[in-house]
């Protein structure tokens, strides 16, 4: 079949709904209100560089304690045998059919200050904690979320790997230790990297979590882009130019990573 | 291989290429398939260049070569599939260069079979019947009669992606000719069959195409698979035609030194001819039976490894010290140095590295070919250069299969 | 498995599952708190049942849902057949289009096709933010799924099928109904059932693009900054359930597509 013309409605549709509205935000960032060309709203959001960095910081705290959660558990279940691997892999993946509003909203009620947490810890003599509203409940929020992102391309890459190069290692003398290090860990690297992506995208440009369980007091770059398009203070100038920087952050970022890649993709997505 | 009798050697080489040449006229009104001056090309690589060909009604046609020699591209433009850049298809006569795919009458039996998996092997057979909106009765009886052809009878209501290769195989057959196609295009069907599933399919083929009368037009890489089953064999390469005859004219008489390395195994070495009947090589001269050649022209020689005979030192034309003696079932492969070029014989009779022999060459056992492009291309003799093209091609292949994706 | 990693194994589903199973189960209790059990009760369904608001918004996600699917399934699947005719650096760049949305953040593709959506709306009056949008959104964002579904079952098919039909006598649009479609159905299918999810869970984009249309996971928004009522947790608790039966569905698909492969590969290697 060579019908490329199939794909133009797609192409077309893509260019309009996405493509242009890129371009809108990039347009926005650098005019005022009145259209003229302007490079304020891009020096303002150097204003904001402490809500980046916070961004950042509890963004790449999510991911590495994702990572620390996830590698362990997505080799246990690359190991374990055909069918308790595809029960787990669904369990894993379940959470994430549940909106995860209501996921970040079951959080909110078990860390309120009165909440099932602090009731249970009242019992054994301690707290009340301040649990809720603090930068940690903000990080436990995003690991909650995005753990199955970090989970699933880690094992997808690992049930992947031949098991007759894991027989090869240990033919050639490696011992379990030596093969895991040698030969699972360096072959598991793309998985790392795409769930690194999956998880620390979402986690840097979030707003509910934040909102939710942060209070008002951890404002991250999500909640200053809301703010700025329906929020109290409406400017769509600045709000593109913090879009904008986040994107190439962002960009930038998985340019570092993919650094580490050599190339293919083979993380992939999965359901 | 059955050698030709002598006599008959060379008039028989004349006639096919009376037969075959291009431009007469009353030979193509017998023809049910003609191509004329096809030009083609992908992404301005020249797949075919100037291509003339004509299949008579009821033959065997094998269209022979290496891959990328752009024999399959002969059959899809056959079939439809690729509209040639320049020059005519004839079907019966008749222009058909516009005609698509499915108003053709012809069909295909495709690389790796393309049976239809969400169908059954009865849905399968009788598509091309329902398609054509036939009736259900007719269609039942045509694809029993099919299927007991190929042997599969019991198997309709079998999943395509249950059977063995073999029986795909068949269930292609049965599909194609069910549509009653008056030639049958077959693009390597058996290359994806083990040895000896691909012999006894070899010999099935053949007895369809003569129980059913239709032109085959068969495409292999495969000379054994070629010079067996075909009337006749389009020797292709670089998207031309090297060479159309008999598999007997093909094999005794080459005409160039590609032929000769592609088809069985040869010594090419470089030689002149004195005169008519007389020509020189490896230091010496031999009575040979070309001629209508010019005085002293370069030409390239073959001698077939097994036409080489044995003899002691002294008494053989030319002599030389064996190198390597490698046992092959039937016969010894015996490489030979001779004045630091190596020859190929083909031997029941073992001997040892480092004995000096004697070869007899007769006058029959040496072919002359006028030199080509291919002159000097394809080493000393063609086991060795067998080995390397074969290599090249399987890259070949792969890269046009994952280009052609 | 060792008790180590079962012991590791179970911690992590108990995180991950805990709070679900808590919001669940309280969905049953006969009181306000969230700590305290009073009894069982299916009151908070009932209300669910009766909240006009609740209700519209379901109707509202349901019907958006279903045409982003149909929509998003024709265009996609199209997009597909076209891209495969496509040469390379034609290939690529169509694929950079189809990727874009997926790496973005979310909040950068919301916030952008906003600002398309209120200069449509200013300049030429069109498209002002509602169902339309919301539709289109979703349509946008599900897309690239689709393709993603559809390719890889275009690349596994025998590229001589359509061939085959044609050679058989179908012209070659029935040669596509009656031979590619039944081939590329599975991704077909896995596609569609991806958009209708994205469509139904999806936040964050639905939340810059409804303008004052509720949506499901809007109003469940709403409803947490609003006075909290177990009626949320009724509605997880039925979310969840038909997400399961909905999953289950998929996975089943999955299991039998990958028995028919395995059958297939066995054929190939008896031959």
């Amino acid at each position: 079949m060579k019908s490329k013309t199939a794909a133009i409605p797609y192409v077309i549709w893509m260019l309009i709904f996405i493509v242009v509205p890129m371009a809108l935000v990039v347009f926005f960032s650098f005019t005022d209100r009145s259209g003229q060309f302007t490079l304020e709203n891009i020096a303002n959001v150097g204003k904001y560089s402490t809500v980046f960095l916070r961004s950042i910081w509890l963004g790449a705290l999510a991911t590495a304690i994702c990572l620390l959660l996830g590698y362990p558990l997505a080799y246990i279940i690359s190991r374990a045998a055909g069918g308790r691997q595809s029960v787990m892999i669904m369990l894993v993946m379940l959470p994430m059919w549940m909106n995860f509003l209501l996921r970040t909203y079951a959080w909110m009620t078990l860390l309120e200050n009165n909440g099932l947490i602090n009731k249970a810890l009242g019992l054994i003599g301690l707290g009340p904690f301040e649990l809720i509203n603090t930068q940690g409940a903000v990080v436990l929020g995003m690991v909650y979320n995005f753990l199955p992102f970090m989970i699933l391309p880690i094992y997808s890459v690992m049930t992947k790997i031949d098991t007759r190069i894991i027989e090869a290692a240990q033919d050639l003398g490696a011992n379990g230790r030596k093969v895991f290090s040698k030969v699972i860990l360096p072959l598991s690297v793309p998985g790392i990297i795409t769930g690194i992506t999956m998880v620390f995208v979402p986690a840097v440009s979030t707003f509910i979590i934040s909102k939710m369980l942060g209070g008002g007091a951890n404002l991250l770059i999500g909640d200053l882009i809301d703010m700025q398009f329906l929020g109290n203070s409406y400017n769509p100038n600045l709000g593109s130019a913090i879009s904008l920087v986040l994107m190439v952050l962002i960009m930038i970022c998985m340019g570092i990573m993919n650094q580490f890649d050599d190339g293919e993709n083979t993380g992939g997505m999965m359901i | 291989m059955a050698k030709v009798a002598l006599g008959l050697r060379v008039p028989l080489r004349s006639v096919s290429q009376l037969i075959y040449r291009k431009g007469d006229a009353e030979m193509e009104n017998k023809s049910i398939i003609s191509l004329q001056n096809i030009a083609v090309s992908f992404d301005g690589d020249v797949v075919l260049k100037d291509l003339n060909l004509s299949i008579r009604d009821g033959e065997f046609v094998t269209l022979l070569g290496p891959s990328g020699c752009g024999k399959t591209t002969t059959l899809r433009v056959i079939g439809g599939f690729v509209t040639p850049d320049s020059g005519d298809v004839f079907f019966n006569g008749k222009r058909i260069n516009d005609l698509p795919p499915h108003k053709r009458t012809v069909n295909t039996i495709f690389q790796k079979y393309a049976l239809f998996p969400h169908l059954n092997v009865y849905e399968n057979v009788a598509f091309g019947m329902r398609v054509h909106k036939r009736k259900e009765s007719e269609i039942r009886d045509r694809v029993h009669e099919m299927l007991q052809m190929v042997n599969l009878s019991g198997f309709e209501k079998r999943k395509v992606d249950s059977l063995s290769g073999g029986q795909q195989q068949r269930v292609a057959i049965a599909r194609a000719l069910a549509n009653h196609p008056k030639v049958l295009l077959l693009d390597e069907p058996l290359g994806a069959l083990d040895l000896k599933l691909r012999k006894d399919m070899q010999v099935e083929l053949k007895n369809i195409q003569q129980q059913t009368g239709i032109t085959f037009i068969f495409v292999t890489h495969d000379q054994e698979e070629a010079l067996s089953m075909s009337d006749t064999v389009v020797v292709m390469d670089k998207g031309q035609i090297q060479q159309i005859g008999s598999p007997q004219d093909i094999y005794n008489e080459p005409k160039n030194a590609f032929v000769a390395d592609f088809i069985g195994e040869s010594n090419i070495v470089d030689g002149i001819m004195h005169d008519n009947y007389l020509v020189e090589f490896a230091g010496r001269k031999f009575d040979c039976l070309d001629f209508g050649f010019e005085k002293m022209e370069p030409v390239d020689v073959v001698i077939r490894p097994e036409d080489i005979k044995v003899v002691p030192p002294l008494q053989g034309h030319i002599s030389g010290e064996v190198t390597s003696v490698t046992f092959k079932g039937v016969h010894y492969e015996i490489i030979v140095d001779v004045d630091g070029f190596k020859w190929m014989i083909q031997s029941t009779e073992i001997q040892q590295p480092g004995d000096i022999i004697g070869m007899i060459l007769d006058p029959d056992d040496i072919h002359i070919m006028k030199k080509s492009e291919y002159s000097g291309e394809m080493g000393d003799y063609s086991a060795f250069s067998d080995e390397i093209y074969e290599e090249v091609h399987q890259e070949e292949q792969e890269q046009t299969e994952v280009e052609g994706d | 498995m060792k008790t180590v990693s079962k012991l590791y194994t179970g911690l992590i589903f108990l995180f991950l599952y805990a709070p679900i199973v808590v919001l669940m189960v309280f969905s049953f209790n006969d009181s306000k708190s969230r700590v305290v059990w009073n009894g069982f009760t299916f009151d908070w369904y009932r209300r669910l049942f009766e909240d006009k608001e609740i209700l519209n918004a379901l109707s509202n996600t349901l019907i958006i849902a279903v045409i982003t699917a149909v929509c998003a399934t024709v265009l996609g699947t199209a997009a597909a057949i076209g891209i495969r005719g496509m040469n390379k650096w034609m290939k690529r760049t169509v694929m950079n289009l189809t990727n874009l949305p997926m790496v973005n953040p979310e909040i950068v593709t919301g916030v952008s096709m906003l600002l398309l959506f209120v200069f449509l709306n200013d300049r030429i009056g069109i498209l002002k933010p509602g169902m339309v949008t919301l539709i289109i959104a979703h349509i946008t964002f599900s897309l690239p799924y689709v393709v993603l579904n559809v390719l890889p079952k275009l690349r596994q098919m025998d590229p001589h099928l359509y061939e085959a039909a044609q050679d058989l006598g179908c012209a070659p649009a029935s040669a596509f109904f009656k031979v590619v479609l039944p081939e590329i159905m599975p991704g077909i299918v896995t596609g569609m059932i991806m958009a209708f999810t994205l469509s139904i869970d999806d936040f964050v984009i639905s939340y810059f693009t409804s303008g004052t249309t509720q949506t499901l996971p809007i109003a469940i928004y709403s409803m947490t900054r609003k006075i909290v009522s177990p009626e949320i947790n009724a509605l997880s608790t039925l979310l969840f359930g038909a997400v399961m039966v909905l999953l289950i569905v998929i996975n089943l698909r999955q299991i039998r597509d990958q028995r028919k492969q395995k059958l297939r590969r066995k054929g190939a290697v008896k031959a």
